[in-house]
């Protein structure tokens, strides 16, 4: 089934929208195994898991089995190979359905936390980390921010001092992702002068002494363990060393331009899903004599969604398309990743408003998504920072 | 053992299916489609037979629209390891299906059909029926559970006030009931995996088959509206109005 526009129905929600030529069959079979795995697997459970602020660990291992954590990593550690963004923006939307992101979050870590260690990697720590991690046995957070500042990563100070075969690693990270559960934790330290120059990466384990952590409480992504992590002089075995020394800046800037379309994807997935249950609400609700839906100030907020919601898709698959043909347009991609939270930042608040006090209510879906709008401006690249770069970029 | 089990492309289980304002038929245009789930169920249980050891082979087996190629490749990723097309753009009835599925019977030669109890699109509960009957073979319906005894096989089946069991002799028709197992999930590599598995494609021609319908829809309509009930005060008022429905005498 190629391109072909709605019958009257939803033009954005998930399956009744453009699906241009850029879905294949194996897009759409991947889309209906996700669809299923989270219906039964977690739909039912996602209320119980945000109040009790965490989900069970038996998740990453089902989430393996079905090729979920595997998706776009090398056969032999056990992933399934795709050179192919589309994936990213299938998965982003499905799991984007489940109406919270931090079971997404912390479920899909190893995202941002393995994809240093096979970059730049010795041969040895990939082939023991990247199995385990893929097999839903090993969680991987990344640790790079730090309570004296985030965007400015060039600037941060924890500090990894050489100390005979290993290093001795002092100071501290702050909202860390899947940090009160991980295994594994690729972290960025000072090993020389100042600058994105004198920073490497190690990869500290869950046991080594002298390295703990706290759990932090949230805004949104109540079912994410995030935490803050402290070093206290934890000796790191130099085979931990994830590249050279003073080389892993470069490690964590090369994951970011994919981070971004997942992360693009997922917010334009989670304006749609608030679009689709505002839809519904305003079709069966009655005030003043008609359905909501049929009254005209509301109807412009969903033509208005919907309007913000396809331009943003639309600007998603135009860098995808660009990404497959080997460019990667920086520029480009920190601006649609500003346009996509923006676009869910306006869904949140508009399908909110639309569904009135039944949308501030907690366990809809509405009401979790736009206490997550933040999160997802500020993670991975603030709104700012994304436009100062693009800016750069442009040469302005 | 060879494992024969046909798929149908159905609308998805979730789909709110809208009539046709002329009447003449649902509406199916851009209408998402799955497998249909009882025939996902004859997939698992083939494919846990050659997990087991005893199956050899399984053959899926679409007969529809050329789209039904995606259902087999879902049956493939399932573990299913070769597909047959039988490709017709008309809507093609249970006898004229059973019939298909004759043919290709006697061209596979499989020990064992496994087909869902019926699809979830007209629920007609015809198609493993009519096959048994076309080639004089045992039939076991309706299966909660498959298990082997020697040469045969026994079937649990479910009915009213228990289970029945039936022992049949091979070759067999089995058709699968919703307990019978729960399938998996097509993972990720095995949805690339069934990329490189052969598909055939036949028409139903190759059979001999003329699928010209023999029953004539005269008029789809929605279901009724469903009158709204009234809320009681009290168990008297219940048992007076119970007794004005004329339900209690
Ligand atoms: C729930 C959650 C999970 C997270 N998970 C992880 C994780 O797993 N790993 C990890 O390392 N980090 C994680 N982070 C941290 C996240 O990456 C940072 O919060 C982000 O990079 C911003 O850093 P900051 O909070 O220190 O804000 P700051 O850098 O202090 O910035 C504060 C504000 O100032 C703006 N600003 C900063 N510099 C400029 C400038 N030059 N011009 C204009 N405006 C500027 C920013 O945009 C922001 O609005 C997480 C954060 C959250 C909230």
């Amino acid at each position: 089934m190629s391109a072909k526009f709605s019958n009257g129905q939803s033009p954005v929600d998930f399956d009744h929208r453009y699906m241009g030529p850029l879905y294949n069959d194996d897009h759409r079979a991947w889309r209906a195994t996700l669809r299923k795995f989270v219906e039964a697997e977690m739909m039912p459970h996602v209320d119980e898991w945000e109040e009790a602020g965490e989900f069970p660990r038996e998740l990453y291992k089902k989430a393996a089995e079905i090729g979920l954590l595997g998706l776009g990593y090398p056969e032999e550690y056990g992933g399934t190979p795709v050179d192919d963004p589309m994936y990213s923006i299938v998965t982003a939307e499905e799991l984007a359905r489940l109406g919270a992101g931090g079971v997404n979050a912390s479920l899909m870590v190893h995202g941002i936390g393995l994809p240093p260690v096979l970059a730049i990697g010795s041969a040895a720590l990939k082939a023991r980390v990247a199995p385990q991690v893929l097999a839903g046995e090993k969680i991987h957070a990344l640790g790079i921010t730090e309570p004296s500042g985030g965007s400015d990563v060039a600037n941060l100070k924890t500090r990894a001092t050489r100390d005979g075969d290993g290093y001795i690693v002092n100071g501290s990270k702050i909202f860390i992702t899947g940090g009160m559960r991980a295994d594994y934790y690729t972290v960025a330290v000072r090993t020389g002068g100042p600058g994105p120059k004198g920073i490497s990466l190690l990869l500290l384990e869950r046991d080594m002494p002298g390295f703990t952590r706290t759990p932090l409480k949230k805004q949104g992504w109540w079912s994410s363990d995030t935490a803050a992590l402290y070093f206290d002089d934890v000796r790191v075995p130099k085979e931990n060393l994830i590249g050279e020394e003073n080389n892993g800046f470069i490690g964590i800037m090369l994951n970011f331009n994919k981070e971004r379309i997942g992360l693009a994807a997922s917010a334009v997935a989670f304006a749609r899903v608030c679009f689709e249950d505002a839809l519904a609400w305003a079709r069966d609700r009655e005030t003043f004599g008609k359905r909501l839906a049929d009254h005209q100030v509301i109807r412009h907020k969903f033509a208005e969604m919907a309007r913000q919601i396809a331009a943003t898709q639309a600007y998603l698959e135009q860098c995808v398309v660009r990404v497959k043909e080997g460019e990667t347009p920086v520029a480009d991609l920190s601006l649609l990743k500003v346009q996509a939270t923006l676009t869910m930042e306006f869904c949140a608040r508009e399908a909110m408003q639309i569904m009135g006090g039944a949308g501030y209510m907690r366990g809809c879906r509405v009401e979790r998504i736009y206490r997550e709008v933040r999160v997802n401006a500020i993670g991975g690249g603030s709104e700012e920072i994304m436009r100062d770069l693009a800016a750069r970029q442009l040469g302005i | 053992m060879k494992v024969l089990v046909p798929v149908k492309r159905v609308v998805d289980y979730n789909v709110k299916i809208r009539v046709k304002s002329d009447q003449t038929g649902v509406d199916l245009a851009n209408v998402k489609m799955s497998m249909n789930p009882f025939d996902e169920i004859a997939i698992e249980e083939a494919v846990r037979l050659k997990e087991a050891g005893k199956a050899t082979e399984v053959v899926a087996v679409s007969i529809g629209v050329a789209q039904s190629t995606e259902t087999i490749r879902t049956a493939l990723a399932m573990g299913a390891d070769r597909g047959i097309l039988v490709k017709s753009d008309e809507t093609v009835e249970p006898l004229n299906v059973a019939k298909i599925l004759k043919g290709i019977v006697e061209a596979e030669k499989p020990d064992l059909v496994i087909l869902g109890k019926q699809a979830i699109d007209d629920d007609s509960n015809q198609t493993g029926q009519m096959l048994a009957a076309l080639l004089g073979w045992a039939q076991g319906t309706f299966a909660s559970k498959i298990e082997f005894d020697g040469d045969k096989i026994l079937l649990t089946r479910e009915i009213d006030g228990g289970l029945q069991t039936l022992k049949l002799n091979m070759p067999t028709i089995v058709t699968a009931d919703l307990r019978l197992n729960e399938p998996r999930y097509a993972s990720l590599p095995n949805i690339m995996k069934a990329k490189k598995k052969p598909i055939d494609e036949k028409t139903p021609a190759d059979y001999g088959v003329d699928v010209k319908a023999r029953l004539e829809v005269l008029k789809v309509t929605e279901p009724p509206q469903r009158q709204a009930g009234i809320k009681v005060e009290s168990v008297e008022q219940l048992v007076s109005k119970l007794k004005e429905a004329g339900v209690i005498g």
